[in-house]
């Protein structure tokens, strides 16, 4: 089942390089990673999305906290939460494909955030899933470019992961 | 004053009380040797290899509740030295090792004898740390004692660069160290401690497991205290052995691989089975599915959540340091004043008592031609009084030492079980020596382990080490053998030891004694001479028997109920 595991680490270098470690050293897999310092500069925030059996999840979870530089581990999926992963897409866009596109953006709450004579980049925010949606709905042969930043992920209400 | 981080490297240690350091030196680490020679607090030993160095500092802290300390230079000094920490690792061994590393401004430029030391030892130590200043050495090296030794003990390494070492800034040791993103933890939880305890009582066919863990907590006696109260059945892995007394009544031997019938039949067919510092490694319980036919609940004590349901599913987790745990049960225990049923105790003693006549006991047939390799550690065990250090390599010779010495004290015994390296027993018995002066330290290897460090006799020569080296020399790989013998059709494919040396001759080249035992009468009459001489390492090179297997044997992905017991059953 897909995981998404939240966690505090600090912000040093080769931390980061410990938690990727750990996941390939023990055969776990990491569909997408995303890492970035919180309000307080000492600490880093991961989201990291996963899958694997309840036993593998489990696993992955103590491995997590048994790293030195880990601070707290929270998996997001036990409880109510928000994931949102930001995507730039750059797609060929010429003639009717053009209004065509922009008909699917608006739909998709896509934002334009550069055009030039034959293609349109557009910024969209949602879940993995919706992102994956959108790729769908424009089709693999008008897309350039496809960046994402992977999941970041965040509990509701006063589920809150902090020191 | 102000001090270089060289020296301030080695007040941190003379602050953490090392008395010994094993170590070889470089360019990266010169300074840091500099700062070395001007005091005398720590001593250093200078090994012939730095794996030799990481084990010698591993035997030091198994055999004494200790860190080891190690110091090695940059690049082939710490891979090197890689094999060491990654055995002290398996083991969750405390440990700190020093590595220089090139220069700071350096780093990232291929210089002389420059590899990433942090990143080569990630997956094999509790922790790294890159010292980028001077101001951060005394904090880091207090950091690394600090998770050394608490928690799940483990290898932690301080990678310095020269610069560093030679950089001036004011010497502070901290007292202590706060890791925020670290809390070991100290007792159970009192309510698993209390259903643990239920399950314990309502028990028809209990089961003690305990491992390593019970050794590195230094919870022996509490064990052994909860063991006879409860009257149950206890087993020690080979990394346990020692910590419940091998001479008593209730212990039922090693489980595994190499484990008795009655060790791995009791674990099979338990209804309740305690874990306690134990890991359900593959080579105890070997088939884990297999394992699961039987239904039984398990309580698993360990201070590393992540052991626990690891590789099998546990119903009563409890995590904390097993000491502290194992007297949380033992009040609990005893406050509930209820004991477990007598007769269900009695029925299920007497299904043990049986597998332990159907299994035989440890055994093998004895020669008057040819010296058994099992009768040379029998013969070890008496003269020593069972009470020496021992310390292993890796082979037959390791299961023969593990079965026929009965270890009766913890931290007596010392191998690598879980890394499993040859090479690992001569030098862990100079640390083991150096911290036990006046000890008995006998080294029982085969001919193709000690050739892996046997550079260290020089070592032992120069510290006046007296070890006592058992070679089961049966000229042969003999594991491998044994294995290419029961799974690859007596294809002996590169198991057979030839072209040795003349370990005598060897031995003397050294400055030691050696001595060559050819006939199963003169066995006895060489070790009581070896063992007389106190202040000589005496290298005994035994013939034994080259085509011995170790029984009995639960072969690998079996199940334990499949355990064999020898080829003339
Ligand atoms: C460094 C290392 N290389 C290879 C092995 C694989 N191995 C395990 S036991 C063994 C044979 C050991 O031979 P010897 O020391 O003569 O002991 P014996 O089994 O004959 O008693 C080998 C090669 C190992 N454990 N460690
Ligand atoms: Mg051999």
């Amino acid at each position: 089942m897909r995981h998404i595991i939240s966690l505090l680490m600090e912000n040093e270098a080769g931390a980061l390089s410990r938690v990727a470690g750990l996941f390939s050293a023990r055969g776990y897999n990491i569909e997408s990673l995303a890492v970035a310092p919180t309000e307080d500069p000492t600490l880093s925030r991961m989201t990291i999305v996963t899958s694997g059996s309840d036993a593998v999840i489990e696993q992955i979870n103590k491995q997590l906290n048994k790293l030195i530089d880990v601070a707290a581990v929270m998996d997001l999926s036990e409880g109510e939460h928000l994931e949102r992963e930001l995507m730039l897409v750059k797609v060929r866009a010429e003639g009717k494909a053009r209004e065509e596109l922009k008909r699917k953006m608006a739909v998709f709450n896509g934002r334009l955030i550069d055009e030039s004579d034959r293609t349109c980049t557009v910024e969209l925010t949602d879940t993995c899933a919706k992102l994956d949606e959108f790729l769908q709905v424009i089709g693999r042969d008008l897309i350039l470019e496809t960046v994402r930043t992977g999941a970041s992920g965040i509990g509701r209400g006063e589920r809150i992961l902090k020191l | 004053m102000e001090l270089t981080g060289a020296e301030i490297a080695i007040r941190c240690l003379q602050e953490e009380g090392v008395e010994y350091i094993f170590g070889y030196p470089g360019g990266a680490v010169l300074h840091i040797y500099d700062a070395l020679f001007q005091q005398e607090k720590v001593k250093h030993i200078l090994v012939r290899h730095e794996q030799a160095a990481i084990h010698a500092a591993d035997g030091y802290a198994r055999s004494s509740e200790k860190v080891g300390v190690a110091l090695v230079t940059s690049g082939p000094g710490i891979t090197n030295a890689v094999t060491g920490i990654a055995t002290a690792y398996m083991d969750s061994i405390p440990m700190v090792v020093i590595s220089g590393q090139v220069p700071s401004y350096a780093i990232g430029e291929d210089a002389f004898q420059e590899v990433d030391a942090v990143g080569i030892t990630r997956p094999c130590v509790k922790h790294n740390f890159l010292v980028k200043d001077v101001k951060d050495i005394a904090t880091t090296i207090k950091k690394a004692f600090y998770l050394a030794k608490s928690g799940r003990p483990g290898p932690v390494l301080v990678d310095i660069p020269k610069d560093i070492s030679n950089q001036k800034t004011e010497f502070l040791y901290p007292d202590s160290v706060n890791i925020r993103s670290y809390n070991p933890v100290g007792k159970g939880d009192i309510a698993q401690v209390k259903q643990a305890v239920q399950l314990l009582l309502g028990a028809k066919r209990p089961m003690v497991y305990s491992g390593g863990g019970v050794v590195l907590s230094g919870a022996s006696t509490q064990l052994t205290e909860l063991v006879r109260l409860l009257g149950f059945p206890c087993t020690n892995t080979l990394m346990g052995l020692g910590a419940y007394p091998a001479g008593d009544k209730q212990f039922v031997g090693m489980p595994g691989m190499h484990g008795t019938y009655e060790a791995c039949m009791a674990m099979q067919h338990c209804d309740v089975l305690l874990a306690v510092g134990a890991r359900f490694d593959d080579r105890v319980v070997g088939n884990v599915e297999h394992f699961a036919q039987v239904p039984r609940k398990i309580i698993h004590i360990d201070i590393d959540p992540s052991s626990i349901a690891k590789r099998v599913k546990v119903d009563v987790p409890v995590v904390g340091d097993l000491k502290l745990v194992l007297e949380q049960m033992l009040d609990v225990l005893r406050s509930s004043k209820q004991m477990p049923d007598a007769s269900n105790l009695a029925t299920w003693w007497k299904q043990v008592d049986e597998w332990r006549v159907k299994g035989g006991g440890l055994r093998y047939k004895n020669s008057t031609e040819i010296i058994k390799p099992q009768f040379v550690i029998e013969k070890l065990y008496e003269i020593t009084g069972g009470d020496a250090f021992v310390t292993s390599d890796v082979g037959q010779h390791q299961m023969w030492a593990a079965q026929y010495y009965k270890f009766n004290k913890p931290r007596r015994w010392i191998n690598s079980g879980g890394l499993g390296t040859m090479g690992f027993g001569l030098p862990a018995a100079m640390g083991v020596q150096l911290i036990n002066p006046g000890a008995t330290v006998a080294c029982v290897t085969g001919e193709g382990s000690i050739q892996m460090n046997i550079q260290e006799l020089s070592t032992c020569k120069q510290f006046h080490l007296p070890i006592k080296v058992v070679s089961l020399n049966n000229r042969y790989l003999g594991m491998v053998r044994q294995w290419q013998e029961f799974f690859h059709g007596n294809r002996y494919a590169e198991s057979y030891m030839d072209a040795l040396p003349d370990f005598v001759k060897l031995a003397e080249a050294y400055g030691h004694v050696g001595m060559r035992i050819d006939k199963p009468s003169d066995v006895e009459p060489a070790l009581k001479e070896a063992f007389a001489r106190k202040k000589d390492l005496v290298f005994m090179d035994f013939q034994t028997d080259p085509t011995e297997n170790v029984f009995p044997m639960v072969p690998g992905g079996k199940g334990l109920s499949e355990v064999i017991l020898s080829e003339d059953l």
